[in-house]
């Protein structure tokens, strides 16, 4: 023990020396002033006062938007399929906690594979690679510079869905490295880091060969999530090194980071370049969103081990992890300053804009996920949450009511633009944006409360474990109605796509011809 | 910001950090401490069991780690003493879990020894617990006729049982049972205990 501690205050030593070091080259070197205009980058040559409401005004004004669209197009059309697959999954692992008789002849379709073939495919399939569909139209954008190898995707995103199907075969039949949120088997994780490596590779090469000066604050995020996600992908899955307690810390180390590093920066890169661009006005307050993007890479890298309270590992791990939890409601309450008072300056947009609503909506669910996950990581708080239904509810109110629906929204925004048509059915857009915006508020109130009185059962020693499974039936039920809303809404999203993919050619605007 | 290598290097070294503080600093303490001399090494039946509960997915209703008194009755419902590190040295993978749909399971061995009951439990959950959410696990038993020599035929009651024949557990049944059988961390936690004594110290400490 002793040597641990005096291991870790040196290193403690070693870092904040180096932190220091690094924080006087950068104000030597005004890396960190920025000028008032570099919150301008967004809307390109023209600059700001330009809402950008409408889908095809600005079709390829550039020849920047046609480097990208094959790929992006790719990725999205893939991205839908595994939305709505996995969401079947959702629906079905959820009926089956309150009809657990239902479809029990084969083991593909036991609870716990079903509901581990959703998580996969969602993260995987859906969120991931809309993700990085997102990065690859946004960043060429705002380095003003068309994407470079812009053959490379194409054939990471042909890999990239062969490993997500191949992982969803390997789950089904019960092959399985057995941990939450690494279930693909190792050997085919190979092949999603290589696929990883043909996305990320054009996009770095695209920001080092940028026309910019500045990079605008969603390319901070999405170049640091991809140094993140990679190696945090490759370290957890190293197959043979991780045991026991260890791997239990490595595996939410891992899990928790890929929420916090992977999927919050590409919805909060995504909104920050959405809102100003939307809107047609810069964001409220530029320079703090460095404290933002700088905060979430501290603290959010070591809030993994809350999902450990009161288990079997270290105590100062765990104390470490709550404290960054709390810590968490600076980056927060910077991006909510940024994105929020942007919003509500123009809610004239949110009417003009249906993508807007979305990805307002979604940064607005950011900041309660993240107010929500750091009084959960307190040990009072966690002592009656943790182990209940509540902590779903948590990752939904993250992964999803944030997240995707970001997505969502940025799928609308892009398509037309990439197209140079509309959506042949906007009826049907506002139709998803309330399914799922209903369909989760049912959902997340569900689980949060009926997880509340689950937990408070489960510690009061005088009632029986049975109570606990009991009380939660009517809660588990709802929690299906509102799924089977939110999977509806993925539908009609899926039409949608499918109808502005298919509409007659003719009705395209004509390409402005390339400056 | 305007350069790229400076972000990625500080990015990458912020989570390098995280790294040694939530992975390496741990598995170093973690390593350091002792096999308790009762802890034995899964059998072949066991961890051909331990596969069939990791593939299943059990995990994701079932935690293995009791908490301690200071903070839930863990004990009392006869799920065992506060867990250690230690206890899980032959775990790979890990099966912690997060969620307690069902009950804990690190000790269930010591607490539901009979094999009998295990069986009928994994063919149908509802035969024993009328308010189970369990899945039933029909496709690791078969139904015969009737049973030959060495088969483990399954005690059902007769709502639950098949209108002919016998119900007989399948290799994996039984390599599942063992393991869950298995499960039996009740010798005392070594002098030298790992775990997060969080809770403890809030009421003694403050």
């Amino acid at each position: 023990m002793p040597l641990t501690i005096g291991l870790l205050l040196g290193l403690s030593f070693v870092v904040s020396v180096l932190a220091l070091a690094f924080l006087i080259w950068a104000v030597a070197t005004r890396q960190i002033t920025m000028q008032k205009g570099d919150a301008a980058t967004v809307f390109g040559a023209e600059g700001a006062g330009h809402p950008d409401v409408d889908g095809t005004h600005l079709f390829d004004t550039t020849g920047i938007d046609r480097i990208s669209a094959r790929p992006v197009l790719v990725l999205i059309a893939a991205a839908i399929f595994w939305l709505v697959v996995g969401s079947l999954f959702g629906v079905g692992a959820s009926l089956k906690l309150h009809w657990p008789d239902w479809l029990t002849g084969s083991a593909p379709l036991t609870f716990g594979r079903m509901r581990t073939l959703h998580l996969n495919l969602v993260i995987y399939g859906w969120l991931s690679q809309v993700g990085i569909a997102g990065m690859m139209w946004i960043l060429p954008r705002i380095f003003r510079t068309p994407l470079k190898m812009p053959g490379l995707p194409l054939a990471g995103a042909v890999i990239w869905n062969l490993t997500v199907a191949a992982g969803g075969w390997a789950i089904a039949t019960g092959w399985t490295d057995g941990e939450e949120w690494l279930e693909i088997p190792w050997q085919l994780d190979i092949l999603l880091a290589l696929a990883g490596v043909f996305f990320v590779l054009p996009m770095i090469q695209t920001a080092r060969k940028r026309e910019v000066h500045h990079i605008y604050v969603t390319g901070w995020y999405f170049l640091g999530a991809m140094i993140w996600f990679p190696f945090l992908f490759i370290v957890a899955n190293l197959p043979g090194i991780h045991y026991g307690v260890e791997e239990a810390t490595t595996n939410w180390w891992f899990a928790h980071n890929v929420l916090g590093l992977w999927l919050t920066p590409l919805g909060v890169g995504t909104a920050y370049y959405f809102i100003p661009k939307i809107i047609g006005k810069p964001v409220y307050s530029y320079a703090v969103s460095l404290l933002g993007f700088w905060g979430l890479a501290l603290f959010y890298s070591q809030v993994g081990i809350h999902h450990l309270i009161g288990g079997p590992v270290p105590t100062w791990v765990v104390t470490l992890s709550v404290v960054h939890s709390v810590m968490m409601f600076i980056p927060v309450i910077a991006v909510a300053v940024n994105q929020h008072v942007t919003v509500a300056r123009n809610t004239w947009a949110l009417k003009q804009s249906l993508p807007l609503r979305f990805i307002a909506f979604g940064a607005l669910m950011y900041t309660f996920a993240s107010f929500q996950g750091s009084i959960e990581a307190l040990r009072s708080v966690n002592t009656i949450t943790h182990f209940t239904h509540y902590t779903i509810g948590h990752a939904h109110l993250g992964a999803y009511a944030f997240v995707s629906i970001v997505m969502f929204g940025s799928v609308y925004h892009i398509m037309p633009r990439l197209l140079g048509r509309e959506f042949a059915w906007p009826g049907l857009i506002r139709a998803h944006f309330w399914l799922v915006v209903l369909g989760f508020a049912i959902y997340f109130f569900a689980l949060s409360i009926g997880g509340v009185l689950q937990g408070l059962a489960m510690l009061d020693a005088t009632r029986p474990f049975a109570e606990s499974v009991i009380l939660m039936k009517p809660y588990l039920e709802a929690r299906s109605i509102g799924g089977s809303m939110m999977t509806l809404g993925h539908i009609l999203f899926a039409l949608n796509f499918i109808g502005i993919l298919l509409a007659r050619p003719g009705t395209a605007a004509k390409p402005v011809v390339a400056e | 910001m305007n350069r790229y290598l400076p972000l990625a290097l500080l990015a990458f070294g912020i989570l390098a950090f995280a790294t040694l503080m939530l992975v390496i600093a741990p598995g170093v303490q973690i390593a350091r401490h002792s096999v308790p001399p009762q802890l034995e090494p899964y059998t072949e039946q066991q961890a051909r069991g331990r596969a069939q509960y990791v593939g299943l997915g059990c995990v994701y209703c079932h935690s293995q780690q009791p908490r301690s008194p200071d903070q839930a009755p863990d004990g009392e419902r006869g799920w065992g003493r506060p867990a250690v590190a230690a206890d899980y040295v032959y775990d790979q993978p890990h099966q912690l879990g997060t969620m307690r749909t069902g009950p804990d399971l690190l000790n269930v061995g010591a607490r539901l020894p009979s094999e009998a009951w295990q069986l009928t439990h994994l063919y149908q959950p509802r035969a024993i617990f009328g308010w189970s959410v369990m899945p039933a696990y029909p496709f690791l038993f078969e139904i015969k006729p009737a049973a030959e020599p060495g088969d483990t035929v399954v005690v059902l009651p007769e709502a639950f049982a098949p209108e002919a024949g016998v119900v007989v557990a399948r290799q994996e049944a039984l390599d599942l049972t063992a393991y869950l059988l298995s499960l039996d961390r009740t010798y005392p936690a070594p002098a030298d205990a790992l775990r997060d004594e969080g809770y403890a110290t809030m009421e003694s400490g403050s």
